[in-house]
């Protein structure tokens, strides 16, 4: 309470432009994705049209299950590789500097820019390409790609709940006569779980809305959503569009709230 | 070969067997007559507790340069409350640890009667530790932690709600079966520690600190409670602790150790009245301490004066230890070892007054009454029985 006093009136005046610059575009969107002209920006009058054409854009529908189809399966991998990732690193007695190194080597990829790793990716698929003429650009090498970079993000969540944990719950276990099994199931599982749902959460959102991996990934058939939008934005926007984009962004909202849910960490 | 393979698996066979539980508990733990009885009686094994004697066998630890433990050697009688007594970082946690199985010695062999435990890990040693931090499951209840290392080792669930509900009852635990852990008290929590410890019977419960999160009257309440439970249980107990008094409350042998040694072992009184050198002396009771130099037979010169001693010292130049409340303060010569000093400080404290005097210094405590002024002379006596000469 009295940090929030501290705060000075100015500080709190500048901070509502802000959050209102980050999020106008947003509603603007909302907003158009709600009016029925068809052209121009001018107001007239509410309709839910563009919502049920998208139901009958088949190009539009084919993206909404490859994004889904990507999504799902991709966080769906990189959860369990992520969390074993996480376990494998706090729970093995790495010596000191290795350990260091092994830490940033999974938290590279969350700051390296997306356009080098899916520049990376490319050169990395031809090479596989010449090893094995299946490996196409497609959703097999999307998922790959996604993979790629959700591990790191679901370790590094997971990974700080086990510090967060610590190591004397898991020695209680043992001391109680667990074995590794069984230690797992009831023990580390349990209270690593919010922190796998949170990781598999945000995977699932780095997944939907990424374009550049994705991009430079995709074969003929595996248009996502943003691929879409980005290549029907060139041909001047639409009103579906706007559409397709409000539902994107309320889905990631109703994510990331979710994930704030499952964060949370009660100590005993 | 063909005969020796044949062999072994007949033998892998057998004890698959007897792992699986021929005696009724499935996984039961490896050491012989652990799954013995609670009194009262909780077990269905019959026939009573085999208990064994713990021998801690020169064990050493280094941690890369640091060495926490350097030969480390003694016995815990089966059924004995011994409590491990001396400052920070000399290594007992760290001994506990290599008791329990989370930690490897480096030197040194852990053994419950004949058996060798070095190579058994934590989860197969009849043996169980209450933390310091209590480490209850925060996602399990009251019961379920209680019952975790029963369920574990599979217990039959009539055998484990008999066992927890066993618990409860001892601990005082009634109605908070539900509860979860952040719902409780510090004792409260520190009880369901010590139950999920106690149902499982082991032949040897370790303590690290566990009452250091308690205030000091909930605090002595524990002790004298956890006494009467060791009693009444007859298992081995080990305490950690940095308390004197409550390794004095608690214990029926002390173990006092520093820098990863043990100086002394013995009862209260022993390590008390008895103590064999400088640090124990100091550790236990802040007694003061004399150099002193052999100059007769039983005679020694001191800062303070000629001093007579019940026995000749081992040594020509020594230490001697002497508590404070053992040492008499008066106005007229005693007939023997008179020392006349002048005080310094005085300092009121209800039950006795706490004399500073020179030379010395020496802290003395006197009986309230007489009324001594700082910077008056009078007469100390120090009694040759009360005198302990120490080997440094
Ligand atoms: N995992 C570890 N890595 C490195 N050094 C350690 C480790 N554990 C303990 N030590 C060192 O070993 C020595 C003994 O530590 P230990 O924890 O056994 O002390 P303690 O007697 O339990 O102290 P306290 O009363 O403060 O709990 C200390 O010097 C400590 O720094
Ligand atoms: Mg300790």
């Amino acid at each position: 309470m009295s940090e929030r006093r501290k705060i000075h009136p100015v500080v709190t005046m500048l901070a509502l432009p802000s959050l209102l610059l980050l999020y106008l575009p947003l509603v603007a969107v909302a907003v158009y994705s709600v009016n029925s002209a068809r052209i121009g920006l001018v107001w007239e009058g509410f309709t839910l049209r563009w919502y049920r054409e998208l139901l009958h854009n088949e190009a539009m529908l084919d993206a909404a299950r490859n994004t889904m189809i990507l999504g799902l399966v991709s966080t769906a991998i990189a959860t369990v590789l992520g969390t074993l990732l996480a376990l494998g690193l706090a729970r093995f007695p790495w010596p000191k500097p290795i350990a260091r190194t092994l830490d940033v080597i999974v938290d590279l990829p969350v700051v390296t820019p997306d356009i080098i790793f899916a520049a990376a990716m490319v050169i990395a698929f031809s090479m596989l390409r010449s090893l094995w003429a299946g490996f196409v650009p497609g959703m097999l090498a999307m998922v790959i790609g996604h993979v790629t970079f959700q591990i790191s993000f679901v370790a590094l969540v997971v990974r700080s709940r086990l510090v967060l944990i610590g190591p004397t719950l898991m020695e209680a276990g043992r001391d109680l006569y667990a074995s590794s099994f069984y230690l797992f199931r009831k023990v580390t599982l349990p209270l690593l779980l919010p922190a796998i749902v949170a990781g598999a959460m945000l995977a699932f959102t780095l997944s939907l809305d990424d374009f550049v991996i994705s991009f430079f990934t995709a074969g003929p058939k595996s248009n996502t959503l943003p691929i879409l939008i980005y290549s029907a934005q060139r041909r001047g926007l639409s009103p579906q569009i706007h559409a397709i984009s409000t539902l994107i962004v309320i889905l990631t909202v109703a994510l990331v709230l979710g994930l704030e849910r499952f964060t949370r960490y009660r100590k005993a | 070969m063909a005969a020796g393979a044949g062999e072994a698996v007949v033998g892998c066979f057998r004890s698959m067997l007897a792992a699986v539980g021929l005696r009724g508990q499935p996984g039961a733990v490896e050491v012989q007559g652990s799954t013995g009885g609670m009194p009262g009686k909780v077990g269905d094994e019959g026939g009573p507790a085999v208990s064994h004697d713990l021998n801690i066998e020169g064990i050493s630890k280094y941690f890369g340069p640091v060495q926490a433990l350097a030969g480390v050697t003694f016995t815990v009688k089966a059924g004995e409350f011994v409590t491990l007594l001396g400052p920070s970082g000399c290594g007992k946690t760290t001994l506990l640890r290599i008791i329990a199985g989370f930690e490897r010695s480096d030197e040194g062999h852990v053994r419950l009667g004949e058996r060798l435990l070095d190579d058994l890990p934590a989860n197969r040693r009849p043996v169980n530790t209450v933390f310091q931090s209590y480490a209850l499951f925060p996602h399990l209840s009251v019961y379920a932690n209680i019952a975790f290392g029963l369920r574990a080792r599979h217990f039959a669930a009539a055998e484990v709600d008999k066992r927890v509900e066993f618990g409860l009852g001892m601990l005082q635990l009634d109605g908070l079966a539900e509860r979860y852990p952040h719902q409780l008290s510090g004792g409260q929590k520190q009880r369901v520690a010590l139950a999920r410890a106690l149902v499982n019977e082991p032949e040897v419960l370790l303590l690290d600190e566990p009452m250091s999160a308690l205030d000091a009257k909930l605090r002595a309440e524990v002790q004298i409670e956890m006494r009467r439970l060791q009693r009444k249980l007859g298992k081995t107990f080990i305490l950690v602790t940095h308390d004197q008094d409550e390794a004095m409350t608690v214990s029926d042998r002390i173990l006092v150790m520093n820098q990863g040694r043990i100086e002394q072992i013995g009862t209260s009184s022993e390590v008390y009245e008895k103590p064999r050198n400088r640090f124990v002396a100091e550790f236990l009771g802040a007694a003061n301490l004399i150099p002193a130099e052999l100059v007769g037979p039983r005679t020694v010169q001191t800062a303070l004066g000629m001093l007579e001693l019940r026995a000749d010292p081992r040594w020509e130049r020594g230490t001697l230890a002497i508590h404070p409340e053992r040492i008499e303060a008066r106005r007229t010569p005693p007939k023997s070892n008179g020392v006349r000093v002048r005080v310094k400080d005085a300092v009121y404290r209800g039950d006795h007054v706490e004399l500073l005097v020179e030379p010395g210094p020496l802290r003395v405590q006197a009986v309230p009454g007489i009324n001594f002024e700082i910077g008056e002379r009078l007469w100390l006596e120090l009694p040759a029985e009360r005198l302990e000469v120490l080997l440094d």
